[in-house]
C-alpha cells in the first residue's frame, strides 16, 4: 500500500488508496439521501400549507432552502470522495454526464442523474425571482424524479443497504416521502381528480416495482457481481 | 428612494408567508389573501419586505423601487 503526500507539507499524510475515503463516501452518500428526504418532505409541506402555531410557514420555507443547500454540500463530498478513492475508476465526468463510468455504470450513472437533477433545482431556485414563478415551478417537479432516482442508486451502488439500520433508515425515508405525498395528493387541487388518481398510481407503480427490484437485487446475495456489469449483460459476463 | 409594494391577485395563492414575514404592513383577508394596510415602506422596514418578497411562493409580492417621489393621484 503506497500513500500519497501532498506537496505542501501538511501536519498528516493523505492517502487516496486506503479505506478512508470509502468510508467517507458511504457515510456523505448516507447524510445526503437523508438530507434529500428532508428537502422532499419539507417542500411538500409547503405546497400542503402545513403550519401551526410554533411552526410558522416561513419555518418550513427557509428550513427547505437550507436544507437543499446543505444536501449540496453533503453530495459534493459524496462525488468527490468518490473520485478521489483509487480503488475505483470513477472519473470527475462520471459525476455529470450519466451512464459512462467503468464501475457499476447503471446504478452509478442514477446517482449522476439524480446529482444533475438537483443542480438545475438549486440553480434554478436561486435565480427564481428573475426567472419567474412559471417556469421555475415547471423544473421544481423534477424533484419527485430526483429522489427515487436518488434512492435507486443508494440501493444500486451501496455497500451497506443490506445492514439491518440503513435498510431501516431507507424505510423511514420510503414512509416519510410517501406519508408527505399522500398528504399532497389527497388535499391538492380539488377539480383535478383525474390527475391526482393517475398520480397515485403511479407513484404505486414505482414503489412496488422498486420494492420487487430491491429485494431480487440489492438485497439478495451477489448482487455485488451481478451490479458491476451493465444489467443486460450481467448473466453472460458472471455466469461464464 | 422610495419603496412600494403591491400584491399580483392573479399570482397570489393565500400561502400567508407575506403577513408572516411582514406583519407591520400586511393582514390577511378571511380567506388568507394580503390585504395592504399601506403601500409605501417605511426604510426600516425595507430588509423585512425584501425578506417577504423572496419567500413568497408564488412570488405574488412585488417591491417597486422608484428614485424620486412622486405623489400619488
Amino acid at each position: 500500500m503506497t500513500t500519497m503526500t501532498t506537496p505542501l507539507a501538511l501536519p498528516f499524510e493523505v492517502s487516496f488508496d486506503g479505506p478512508g475515503l470509502w468510508y467517507a463516501t458511504r457515510a456523505t452518500g448516507l447524510v445526503a439521501l437523508l438530507l434529500l428526504t428532508l428537502c422532499v418532505t419539507l417542500g411538500v409541506l409547503t405546497t400542503v400549507r402545513f403550519t401551526s402555531p410554533k411552526w410558522p410557514r416561513f419555518v418550513t420555507v427557509g428550513l427547505h432552502s437550507n436544507t437543499s443547500l446543505l444536501t449540496t454540500v453533503f453530495l459534493a463530498l459524496h462525488i468527490l470522495t468518490t473520485v478521489a478513492d483509487s480503488y475505483t475508476d470513477i472519473r470527475l465526468s462520471d459525476a455529470f454526464l450519466p451512464f459512462a463510468a467503468n464501475y457499476r455504470p447503471v446504478w452509478l450513472g442514477l446517482g449522476t442523474v439524480a446529482s444533475d437533477l438537483l443542480i438545475a433545482l438549486i440553480v434554478t431556485s436561486l435565480v427564481r425571482v428573475r426567472m419567474g414563478h412559471r417556469s421555475w415551478r415547471a423544473i421544481h417537479w423534477l424533484a419527485y424524479v430526483s429522489w427515487p432516482v436518488a434512492m435507486v442508486h443508494a440501493f444500486g451502488t451501496g455497500t451497506d443497504p443490506s445492514t439491518v439500520w440503513v435498510s431501516a433508515l431507507a424505510l423511514v425515508c420510503l414512509g416519510t416521502v410517501l406519508a408527505a405525498s399522500a398528504w399532497r395528493l389527497l388535499t391538492g387541487w380539488p377539480d383535478r381528480k383525474g390527475l391526482r388518481l393517475a398520480a397515485a398510481t403511479s407513484v404505486a407503480a414505482v414503489v412496488l416495482a422498486g420494492w420487487g427490484w430491491a429485494s431480487s437485487g440489492p438485497l439478495a446475495p451477489g448482487w455485488s457481481k451481478r451490479a458491476l456489469a451493465p444489467v443486460t449483460h450481467a448473466s453472460t459476463v458472471w455466469s461464464s | 428612494m422610495r419603496y412600494r409594494l403591491r400584491v399580483n391577485p392573479i399570482t397570489c395563492e393565500a400561502h400567508g408567508m407575506c403577513a408572516e414575514l411582514l406583519g407591520e404592513i400586511i393582514d390577511l383577508d378571511p380567506w388568507g389573501y394580503p390585504i395592504l394596510g399601506s403601500d409605501a415602506v417605511p426604510p426600516d422596514l425595507v430588509g423585512h419586505a425584501e425578506r417577504a418578497v423572496v419567500s413568497c411562493p408564488t412570488l405574488a409580492l412585488i417591491l417597486d423601487r422608484s428614485s424620486h417621489a412622486r405623489a400619488r393621484a
